[in-house]
């Protein structure tokens, strides 16, 4: 069975099918609830049946699509994907979960939209054909567009236009790399063989700026991040969670997929340019966040640290670097994905992102609080949960590469308890404020949603080598792919050398 | 792995579990659950204190924590000595804690609550001492530290309260951030984080050395100096002390469970565990001695005209804590540890005596509105007298047996250090004795200085308060007799015990000069307790008075050196402020949204000159052709 496709195409077809059924609320989550539950099955014996014992690429597909370009239907996951296939699926079952009573205005358009965009999320990770790959990253653009747009808050046009625009020109020049590598390249868009040849190091150069427009933007890197606030701040809570949970992952997984391998000397040159960035955003975007009075505002701005971190692991270019940093990102989509579906449970009943608006929320609502606990302590990376996993892997990766780079990254660790302790006590302790004074309990739809990811980020924190495993193999033929360039490799035992 | 140690951990969290899930439901019998767990942890924390004591050391993997490269590091437990004496402080403390917050804690908000954090703590700590590698042992420390977050914010509705526990939480990060950099460089430089590879290699890098910024840089004095800053933060050293005091916004009888037998002992636990790294670095250990002395005599000080009795006892465990590192400093870990041991046991006793106190008093904590309490209480008095004068060091008491050892090994040192160490702890020893009596005279004898209304309440506490009381005045009692001197005529079976784990540094003196140093000790504690009769029994006028006369001085120590100003004003304020008007008003806003709201601007801009030109009158669109034409023949002329 062509898994793949299906995964991609089995939620664009059900979100298309619901413009068939009537225009009533009800009916129409329902029916999206049963497709993404319907997708997450489907994901699930890519779990199972993944080979984690080697880098080539798995469950693939390949046929010829448009012959006078040389280009091609291919489809395939390896180490490198699989985990963010496995999490899209997750991610958006939540989704629908979370928007069960919060959209009732055009829920119909709503739930199209958002399974239209899990399919091509998919197809970013599954698509192995350069061009493939593009159609796949420009598709995604239009849904959530649309959702911000449309069910977003007071300054949703701004933000969504701003989230447009910002991505789009990173596109753009991503296109015109990825042209330009089909051109000197041998007329072929396939990523395996591009990842091959060995092209000139001022191309390699050029095209990787080129890709990191694209790349940056969506992860986002410091200082092209200023869109991510914005479109935080007004999307609905499940853009949000899509938003943090899978979106702004696909900026690290195009360094990972395209730049690292094919532009394998131009990364090596630029390591440090890249670290230096990473570093910024960790420490700049956690110290923005203790500047925050919005809610959602303080979370998206913790999204660039967090996500700074994940580049930082990418560009230590080691096995603990690299393994920490995927898994990083599986991490922040969870974690934060969490936070935004918490944020979301609780805008619903008092309409207010002011952290000021609240406090005492954990007199009010203690099973909620105990829910936000966990997952604020997971941000801040306390050993147990999945933070910790994931940051001492990006850490000790970096610290084998750059000490110092570690040092000033470390910090990160001492703001982001301080920024996140301080936005808990502000929202959850202290006297009650009017605005929480009577607030419903948690339902059981609302504790369904938020289970699954505690499961998780206590699963990967006390006994993450399931997940490191799927990792080993790809992340291993990555770094030779890139450090067979001549470079050496950064040794294990090499007496410290600070730079 | 036997089942019975894997229990001392797992069976405090098995409670912590199900009391969170269930507690609502339970009710007011929900205390059963975890004393019972914590009970059962202590059973078996004595059959492995007797198996270590029979020679056997349980070193085990229960598996594999993380594995990335040829980085591995597993979830396992080493008991040896150093964790045996560890899991008999811990669990016999958290046991009587435990019993002790059933009265104490009757018919709270959150009952359930507070049992399930008691659980947690006891877990953590035990993770922490159990763990055979240093990733395990920070699993612990970070739990540890959201346990305490949890206990000190307990009355979360309360601000200063949770202003508490963030406190306590973030203060410590800055120490972890310093252990966690240490445990890199332990991998980097040994290969692994498991202790027994770790210390095996450990001499191997004694030698090596890296340059820095021109500087040649000692890698074992950096490890262990990175090492100590997570020990400077979890046992409230100078300069990260901060939060130990205002920790006692918690529950009673968590101050107890974190001044005495978890959290802060943690950072002595650390460097004595690690002492094959810390005895590479004579430089370390110098600075260890040193902080300990200057860290002792600053809270000693500070805790002299405290006027809340639990701010009088937690700034005494920052000074009794300086002593356990002066220990360390000189080599002498398992000095360091003994002290550990009976500190445990009169400090738990002194906070829990206080929480009698303060329920006797109805929440009062001021010694202002105090004394004359004996007759009221006597039982809580009888205990606090012996806690007290443990403390104090008077023979046979515990605490003078530990104390002694300590400044006895200092006296021995070779080092500079070591002797300032002595004469400060000498020092310390008199206003140890002087503070604590001053206390006990202030809330126990005289006059009664509350309101009639209080005075009419007070009685002595339930039994299941006294109960724990007596049982830990046992220990502050005898604890010490496990290691009386050979001068003494003891054998210092302590030491001996703990022998193969931390080395015996002999103290190259006569019997004789051991025992003018022990009547020196003695009468450095019984003058602090002399002057404390003199100053608060016969002229109470006194003390008044001396502040009266220095009221700078009076000020800088009521107001614990303004440290908590000097942090407020020169660390917070700057780091909100750049954060609000630097970073996100100037960078973000200003510059970074000024470009990138800057450029559809100025598209704009242009296209509206463009259709300027489009104004659709066909003599200017005719005018603009023949520019054009003239400028392109002009240039095929000219080119």
């Amino acid at each position: 069975m062509p898994l793949l496709s299906v995964l991609i195409f089995f939620p664009v077809l059900g979100g298309l099918s619901l413009l068939f059924l009537e225009r009533k609320t009800e009916t129409v989550r329902l029916v999206a609830l049963v497709i993404s539950l319907l997708e997450l099955l489907f994901a699930l014996p890519i779990f199972f049946f993944f080979d984690k014992s080697t880098h080539l690429v798995q469950f693939k597909e390949y046929h010829s699509w448009i012959d006078a370009l040389n280009i091609h239907y291919f489809l395939g996951i390896d180490g490198i994907s699989v985990l963010f296939v496995l999490l899209t699926a997750l991610i958006t079952v939540l989704c629908v979960m979370v928007s069960w009573e919060a959209i009732q205005d055009k829920a119909k358009e709503f739930y199209i939209a958002l399974l239209v965009l899990e399919g091509a999320m998919m197809g970013v990770f599954c698509a192995l054909d350069f061009f493939l790959f593009y159609v796949f990253w420009e598709a995604m653009l239009i849904p959530m567009f649309l959702i911000i747009g449309i069910w977003g808050g007071p300054n949703r046009i701004y933000a969504t236009i701003k989230f447009f625009l910002y991505t789009l020109v990173g596109s753009l020049l991503m296109l015109v790399g990825i042209i330009l590598l089909y051109l000197k390249g041998g007329h072929t868009f396939d990523v395996l063989v591009l990842a091959g040849q060995n092209f000139d190091y001022k191309l390699q150069l050029l095209v990787f700026w080129l890709f990191f427009a694209a790349f940056a933007v969506k992860v986002p890197m410091w200082p092209v991040h200023t869109w991510l606030p914005d479109a935080h701040t007004e999307a609905p809570a499940a853009g949000s969670v899509i938003l943090a949970g899978v979106l702004i992952k696909m900026g690290a997984y195009g360094f990972l997929r395209f730049s690292l391998p094919i532009l394998p000397e131009a990364t090596m040159a630029m390591l440090g340019p890249m670290l230096a960035l990473s570093v910024i955003a960790i420490v700049y975007g956690a110290f923005v966040c203790l500047g925050q009075s919005d809610l959602k505002r303080l979370i998206a701005y913790s999204s660039v640290s967090h996500m700074g971190f994940v580049t930082l692991g990418l560009f230590a270019l080691n096995q603990q670097g690299l393994e920490g940093s995927i898994l990083q990102m599986v991490n922040h989509g969870l974690v934060t994905g969490a936070l935004f579906l918490a944020i979301g449970i609780i805008y619903e009943r008092t309409h207010t992102r002011e952290i000021s608006a609240y406090g005492g929320l954990a007199t009010t609502m203690p099973v909620f609080a105990s829910f936000f606990m966990l997952f604020t302590l997971a941000a801040i990376g306390l050993p147990g949960t999945c933070g910790f996993i994931g940051e001492w892997l990006i850490l000790l990766g970096a610290f084998q590469a750059r000490p110092l780079v570690a040092v000033l990254a470390a910090t990160g660790l001492i703001l982001g308890a301080w920024y996140m302790l301080w936005l808990y006590q502000r929202v959850f302790f202290m006297e009650v404020g009017e605005k929480v004074k009577k607030l419903p309990p948690l339902c059981v739809r609302e504790i369904l949603t938020l289970t699954p990811m505690v499961l998780l980020i206590l699963w990967i924190g006390i006994y993450p080598d399931v997940f490191l495993d799927f990792l080993r193999a790809s992340v291993s033929h990555l770094i030779a792919q890139v450090q067979n360039t001549g470079v050496a490799e950064v040794g294990l035992h090499a007496p410290v050398s600070f730079p | 792995m036997s089942i019975s140690i894997l229990a001392i951990p797992f069976l405090p969290l098995i409670a912590f579990v199900l009391t969170l899930l269930f507690g609502r439901q339970i009710g007011t019998k929900v205390h059963w659950l975890p004393i019972a767990a914590v009970l059962g942890s202590f059973c078996c924390a004595l059959v492995a204190f007797c198996r270590v004591q029979s020679g056997e050391i349980i070193n085990a993997d229960l598996y594999t924590w993380i594995q990335s490269g040829s980085f591995r590091v597993s979830v396992g437990f080493l008991v040896d000595q150093l964790t045996a004496v560890m899991l008999i402080v811990v669990t016999s403390v958290s046991s009587l804690v435990h019993i002790y917050s059933v009265g104490y804690m009757k018919g709270e908000e959150g009952y359930y609550r507070f049992f399930a954090y008691l659980s947690l703590f006891t877990f953590s700590m035990l993770m922490l001492v159990m763990g055979n590698n240093f990733m395990q042992l920070f699993f612990g420390w970070e739990a540890v530290g959201l346990s305490s977050y949890l206990l000190i914010g307990f009355y979360f509705n309360k601000k200063s309260a949770s202003d508490a526990g963030k406190k306590a939480f973030i203060v410590n990060r800055f120490g972890d951030f310093g252990f966690l950099l240490g445990m890199f460089l332990v991998y980097t430089q040994c290969g692994s984080l498991h202790y027994s590879e770790v210390f095996a290699k450990a001499p191997q890098i004694g030698a090596l050395t890296f340059s820095f910024l021109g500087m040649d840089i000692h890698v074992a004095t950096l490890i262990a100096m990175l090492l100590f800053c997570g020990a400077i933060g979890k046992s409230a050293q100078i300069p990260l002390h901060v939060w130990l005091p205002d920790a006692m916004e918690g529950p009673t009888p968590v101050s107890a469970l974190i001044h005495a037998a978890t959290m802060v002992t943690a950072g002595v636990f650390l460097v004595a565990r690690c002492n094959p790294i810390f005895a590479l670095s004579t430089f370390t250990l110098n600075f260890i001695a040193i902080l300990g002395a200057v860290t002792a005599l600053f809270a000693a000080t500070i805790a002299l005209v405290q006027t809340d009795i639990k701010r009088v006892v937690a700034y005494s465990t920052v000074s009794q804590l300086a002593y356990m590192f002066i220990a360390c400093g000189v080599g002498a870990y398992a000095a360091g540890i003994f002290h550990l041991f009976t500190h445990a046991f009169f400090k738990a006793l002194l906070f829990l005596g206080c929480g009698s106190i303060i329920l006797g008093m109805h929440h009062e904590q001021d010694l202002k509105y105090m004394g004359g309490l004996k007759k009221f209480m006597p039982v809580t008095y009888i205990t606090f007298l012996l806690a007290s004068l443990s403390i104090s060091g008077i023979p046979p008491f515990a605490g003078f047996f530990s104390k002694d050892e300590i400044l006895l090994m200092a006296f021995c040192s070779d080092s500079f250090a070591g002797k300032v160490a002595y004469i400060t702890g000498l020092l310390v020893a008199f206003l140890t004795a002087f503070y604590s009596f001053r206390l006990l005279f202030l809330v126990f004898h005289g006059d009664f200085r509350g309101t009639e209304e209080q005075r009419h309440h007070l009685r002595e506490s339930s039994p299941v308060v006294l109960v724990p009381l007596c049982l830990l005045a046992v220990g502050a009692i005898g604890s010490g007799w496990f290691g009386i001197p050979e001068a003494l005529g003891g054998s210092n079976h302590w030491a001996h015990f703990l022998n193969p784990v931390l080395g015996h540094p002999q103290a190259h003196v006569a019997h004789s000069t051991e025992l003018v140093l022990m009547l020196v000790s003695v009468l450095a504690g019984a003058g602090g307790i002399a002057l404390a009769w003199f100053m608060y029994r016969l002229r109470p006028q006194l003390a008044p008075d001396l502040a009266a006369r220095y009221p700078a001085l009076y000020r800088l120590l009521h107001n614990k050196y303004y440290v908590d100003e000097l942090y407020q004003k020169y660390i917070v304020e700057p780091a909100l402020w750049v954060a609000r008007n630097v970073l996100l008003k100037g960078v973000d806003t200003r510059w970074i949204e000024g470009v990138v709201n800057g450029v559809p601007a100025c598209l704009g801009l242009f296209a509206q000159v463009l259709r300027g030109l489009q104004d659709g009158v066909v003599s200017h669109y005719l005018a603009w052709m023949g520019g054009g034409a003239l400028v392109l023949i002009v240039l095929i002329l000219v080119g």
